[in-house]
């Protein structure tokens, strides 16, 4: 029964393929969109099936795995085409083709008109079928193809209006920073190949699983590798170092960045250290150093996120933040908890991306029929939308708070799980829980300062540009609503126990994935009076956070102008990212650029071809001469050269 | 007829040329025509070897021939010896897969004699073939300076406007390596004749067998290694290859960088190694050095190019030395992606090459920034452009991730390992170079009114990408079509240089540890 997954990977590709040679012809765009958007629901119907056909329900092992074909069979290495179906994937090909799915439908209204309207779902739909693979694959290489599909995708993607060349600019960025990332990855899978001993070399994630026990736990082979594999991870995800392509990568289509950008392909690191758990369990020196990555991506990306004005940018920062929890929940050994807030923060930053499109295409309606060059992005233009766009105000509403962590909310639970294992798992300390918990209060701030800049407030556009605002249509509202409302109910999938023993209800999503991550999970220690205590702290903070926005922005408006005044120096280098882009400019890239200038006019031209070319001279000037000898004809100077082996032979025989 | 399919296949372009040599001057459509249907065919004599099961299990040389040649007194013979094993299959078959594409590039491009550029390619594809599939040094040798003559006329004559000087230094470069390598050549027989062995001409297989001191070795192996060297062309002797491709025709950069680099590689494999093996361990770190730093330098100034040809040319000297750290690991997965990547090489930087004389053709430039905004007015193009750019990045599901994948997980599987590691870096420049010229070529606005109007591909344009496209994905999603019918013969190869004994020591025994504990 489980011989048909490779069908979820497959009708995505269908779609592509499809779309791709065909979509020119179509023109329907109504066609176009119904094929990518089907493509896209059919696997998630089959996701469904096997979520609900989960191998080992009744016993016995708990995945199944499905080879397609050899890939590569060289020597003692072989490779297949196959798929992996297990607790943690089949989570994944859930929210994978779920969100999708919705995404695809919301993309048929949100790019009605475009140019090229075929190719952008010949795009999503090859992201979605790569995204597959890297979900489903039974070994790192096969995931591999999907890590670098799902780039490519992004790269096609952000670069979806090539003609802007900040667009082709973010593209590119994206694929190379991403592959810095991938070089840590290969070294990774290069070395863990290697460290096993022979007969037990695989790259089969299960076959890893069973072998990691024949390393040394804790030693500097599987510290090394797992590091490997973590720098690939902060690539994927946007994590400090290699978090700055992301922000850029708005440039592409609104809808591109909910589900590339922020439900799905960012989160791909997160999976992979999940997948990887038996691995990264037994390197607590990785672990240390990915909680403290994810934490102070956290917070450093809450502080960008305070001052940018561009609805998209602040979303942007928010997401590397998001993320940045994740990676502190793996770090500290709470895996279920990581996964779990990818999850929820597919659901509501999905949300929050499409709503936010959702303002954007309105925006940029109303600005062109009133004939203004207003950015449409730009929330200083915004202000009031709130009763012009009820169902996206009151959905971006919903999932402002599940962000926020209000509680009882998606986020809240998934949240409060993290910063919980944070303090209290063996890996944690209360060092990472305050960090988390004042990022928490500056996501509060900013997401607020979000909502009120843009649905409250005084409107800012003009008489003649307010108008032509207007709710989007249901293919637009319709996702929107699905994700808020998964966004205020999700959470209950994963009740602590603490609210669980109050309300009666297990936490059915640790249960699920207890098959995989059961031996690795840390255990958080502590008592139910402390727990309700940090709670109730992270809650505050984040109330404190809602507050001082609602003062700044809604009672007081002109007292952000003030504050970036007084405080002109903190503003200018927040606003300015912390200047990192400039600092990675003026460092690796000019020094490389530099660098390959000096290779090619210094050493090339000058050094080699000097050498070259000075026994070109010498000759020249040697045959000058002896001019008696030169004829100028090639074949002349070739007898010559003949004539001289022959001697030099002869003098070997005739010795 | 299957006796005799090498000598038919090597030979048919001359006999092609031959009739060439009767058609009028001023008929160039017949011309170039004709040269086409003769490539064709000479593919289709090459086929049954592509369909020939028996490479899967037999290391041995297929369809050989053998035929005395010429003998000088007691001392000199050499023979006509011919055949093919799993080493030269692909590389011959790619020969015959890549000759009717470069012929057809030059349909427009051409049309300053056309009748002496075709019968210089067919003298060009003989010599070729004759080289991939000799058994005999000296026929190979021989082989070998036949290649070299076409090529200087085809970059001398049609070239562009610094050809002569592009022309001589390809010349002067490669024969300076041929006859170091001919003295080598030669001293190898007499050194066998010295010894007492008895050699039937220059019998490879003799030669392999003959037991060299190691000393002696080191010498012959230096001058093999240095010619070879140059062909591949392996930092730093590759200066010539950016002015030979920048100023050869389309047809030429295409046979140079598809065909001709691989003999170096290929030199390597079939001779250098499996004589001089105890010499060859010897070198591999020093060549494995220059190897790498080949990758890397070549990337960056890969990257700081104008000229989209001569950046080509550039990835060039990077992609070959994935190749050349590949065959250095000396195990299979080194092996395997070595070769494979020689196959790669050829169809991808042959289609960068073919679609550099698409836009050369239509703009008669080919400074990159002259371009900009190509996406627009040619889609056709910038789909195929892009997905050869990406099999030229190396990304899985395309050929070039297969073959770099296996070169570096060869090298850290053997003593190369921290070289490995450096190579790897080259799949981040990798993406910098290409993304960066194509950015620069196709996206953007049309900012140049040249660029306006240009035509997108022609019906004839696409038919020459279509193959190559269809062989980026082949072997890329299913590469093993081509290893299990190279992996009896690449074992053979490699316990050739290892000795068997090391061979069943390393790949069988010790859990392998980071540091000592």
């Amino acid at each position: 029964m489980y011989d048909k997954l490779w069908l979820i990977p497959f009708f995505p590709l269908l779609g592509a393929v499809i779309n791709g040679l065909l979509g020119k012809k179509i023109k329907n765009e109504k066609v176009i969109g119904a094929i990518a958007t089907l493509a896209v629901a059919a696997s998630f119907g089959v996701s469904c099936y096997y979520f609900f056909n989960m191998p080992g329900a009744n016993g016995g092992q708990h995945y199944a795995e499905n080879i397609v074909a050899t890939w590569m069979s060289v020597g003692d290495l072989q490779i297949e085409w196959g798929f992996l179906l297990d607790p943690l994937s089949a989570i994944m090909l859930l929210v994978v083709t779920g969100v999708g799915s919705l995404i695809h439908l919301y993309s048929i209204g949100y790019m009605h008109g475009e140019e090229g309207f075929y190719r952008y779902f010949s795009y999503l739909n090859l992201f979605v079928f790569s995204m597959l693979m890297l979900v489903l694959g039974n070994n790192a290489l096969v995931m591999f193809v999907g890590w670098e599909g799902v780039g490519l995708c992004s790269y096609l993607l952000i670069g979806y209006y090539f003609h802007k060349k900040s667009a082709s600019d973010a593209a590119k960025k994206a694929f190379v920073v991403n592959r810095i990332g991938d070089f840590g990855f290969l070294i990774g899978l290069f070395l863990l190949y290697w460290s096993l001993p022979v007969g037990s070399r695989s790259i089969n994630f299960m076959e890893i699983a069973q072998n990691a026990h024949l390393l040394e736990a804790g030693g500097i082979v599987v510290t090394v590798i797992t590091l490997c594999f973590f720098l690939g991870a902060t690539g994927k995800s946007a994590q400090i170092p290699l978090y700055t392509w992301l922000p850029d990568a708005m440039e592409g289509p609104t809808p591109v960045s909910a589900l590339i950008h922020a439900a799905t392909m960012v989160t791909a690191g997160v999976y992979m250290i999940g997948r990887l758990n038996p691995l990264f369990a037994m390197a607590p020196d990785t672990m240390m150093v990915v909680a403290i990555v994810g934490a102070a991506t956290a917070i450093f990306a809450a502080t960008i996120g305070l001052a940018q004005n561009d609805i998209k940018r602040v979303l942007a920062y928010s997401t590397v933040s998001q993320l940045g929890y994740m990676f502190l929940a793996m770090g500290v050994g709470a895996f279920t908890a990581g996964i779990f807030h990818l999850m929820t923060h597919a659901f509501f930053k999905a949300c929050l991306f499409l709503g936010s499109g959702s303002v954007i295409h309105a925006m940029h309606h109303a600005l062109h029929e009133a004939h203004s060059h207003d950015d449409p992005q730009d929330m200083r233009n915004m202000g009031g939308l709130f009763r012009k766009m009820p169902i996206t105000a009151t959905t971006f509403w919903i999932s402002t708070l599940a962000i926020a962590g209000f509680p009882l909310l998606s986020g809240f639970f998934s949240k409060d799980e993290i910063l919980w294992f944070a303090f209290a798992s063996p890996q944690g300390s209360p060092l990472l829980w305050i960090v988390g918990a004042l990022a928490a209060g500056l996501t509060a701030f900013y997401m607020f300062r979000l909502v009120f800049m843009t649905f409250h407030g005084k409107q800012k556009t003009t008489e003649k540009a307010r108008k032509h605002l207007h709710e989007s249509p249901w293919v637009i509202t319709v996702p929107l609503v699905v994700l808020a409302l998964l966004a205020l109910v999700g959470g209950w999938l994963g009740v602590p126990p603490l609210i669980g023993e109050i309300v009666g209800m297990a936490n059915s999503f640790e249960h699920f994935l207890e098959p995989v991550f059961g031996g690795t999970q840390a255990v958080a220690h502590g008592t139910h009076a402390l727990e309700w205590s940090l709670m109730g702290i992270s809650v505050g903070i984040a109330f404190v956070g809602i507050f001082v926005a609602w003062v700044m922005y809604i009672k007081n408006p002109e007292l952000p102008g003030k504050l970036a005044g007084s405080l002109q120096g903190a503003y200018r280098v927040i606003h300015n990212k912390w200047y990192v882009d400039e600092i990675y400019d003026a460092t690796f890239v000019d020094a490389t650029k530099r660098l390959g200038t000096f290779l090619w006019k210094g050493f090339d031209v000058v050094v080699v071809d000097g050498i070259v070319n000075g026994f070109g001279k010498t000759a020249h000037a040697s045959s000058r001469a002896l001019r008696f000898l030169q004829s100028g004809l090639v074949h002349n100077y070739a007898l010559v050269m003949v004539l001289g082996v022959v001697v030099i032979v002869g003098f070997y025989v005739l010795r | 007829m299957t006796e005799h399919l090498l000598s038919l296949m090597t030979f048919f372009p001359i006999l092609g040329l031959l009739v060439i040599l009767f058609i009028p001057k001023e008929n160039e459509g017949l011309l170039k025509g004709f040269a086409l249907v003769v490539t064709l065919i000479t593919f289709v004599i090459s086929l049954p070897l592509a369909f020939n099961d028996s490479f899967k299990t037999s290391a041995a040389m297929h369809y050989k021939e053998f035929a005395q040649w010429i003998t000088i007194g007691d001392y000199f013979q050499m023979n006509y010896h011919v055949g093919v094993d799993g080493i030269s299959l692909w590389l011959v078959l790619l020969t015959t897969f890549i000759m009717p594409i470069a012929i057809l590039s030059t349909w427009k491009a051409v049309d300053k004699n056309v009748k002496a550029f075709m019968a210089l390619c067919l003298l060009l594809e003989t010599a070729m073939l004759g080289a991939f599939v000799s058994l005999d040094l000296f026929l190979f040798y021989i082989f070998w300076e036949l290649m070299l003559i076409p090529m200087y006329f085809l970059i001398g004559i049609w070239g562009g406007g610094n050809r002569i000087y592009a022309a001589v230094k390809f010349f002067i470069y490669t024969a300076v390596g041929s006859l170091l390598m001919l003295v080598a050549i030669i001293f190898i027989y007499y050194y066998g004749v010295r010894s007492g062995v008895a050699l039937n001409g220059f019998n490879i297989t003799e030669f392999y067998q003959m037991g060299i001191p190691p000393h002696i070795q080191t010498w012959l192996f230096l001058a093999f290694a240095f010619s070879f060297a140059i062909k591949v062309p392996m930092f730093p002797l590759h200066t010539w290859l950016p002015d030979a491709h920048t100023e050869a025709p389309t047809a030429g950069s295409v046979i140079l960088a598809a065909i001709l680099l691989k003999m170096g590689t290929y030199g390597y494999v079939r001779f250098a190694m499996p004589l001089f093996p105890d010499a060859t361990q010897q070198f591999i770190p020093f060549l494995s050095v220059l190897a790498v730093i080949g990758i890397i330098y070549g990337a960056l100034v890969a990257m700081m190019q104008d000229d989209v040809k001569k950046l080509v040319a550039y990835s060039s000297v990077s992609h070959l030395g994935f190749v050349m750290l590949g065959i250095f690991a000396l195990n299979m997965q080194g092996m395997a992606g070595g070769m494979i990547q020689m196959v790669n090489h050829g169809i991808s930087t042959g289609a960068l090459f073919l679609i550099v004389g698409f836009i050369y053709e239509r703009r008669h430039t080919r400074e990159i920034k002259e371009f900009g905004g190509l996406a627009k007015t040619m889609p056709i193009f910038a789909t195929i452009f892009m997905i050869i750019t990406f099999s030229s990045i190396g990304l899985p599901g395309t050929n070039g991730f297969v073959g770099e994948f296996l070169i570096l997980m060869g090298a850290f599987q053997s003593e190369l390992r921290w070289f490995a590691v450096f190579a790897t870096t080259g799949v981040i420049f990798a993406a910098v170079y290409m993304l960066w010229m194509f950015q620069r070529v196709m996206f953007g606005e049309v900012k140049n009114p040249a660029n306006e109007k240009l035509k997108d591909l022609s019906a004839r344009e696409i038919v020459m990408m279509l193959p190559l496209l269809l062989f980026v994905f082949w072997i890329g999603l299913y590469p093993n079509t081509f290893f299990e019918k190279m992996n009896p013969s690449m074992q053979q190869l490699l316990d050739q240089v290892k000795g068997q004994q090391q061979v069943a020591v390393v790949e069988k025994v010790e859990p392998r540890q980071l540091h000592g504990h």
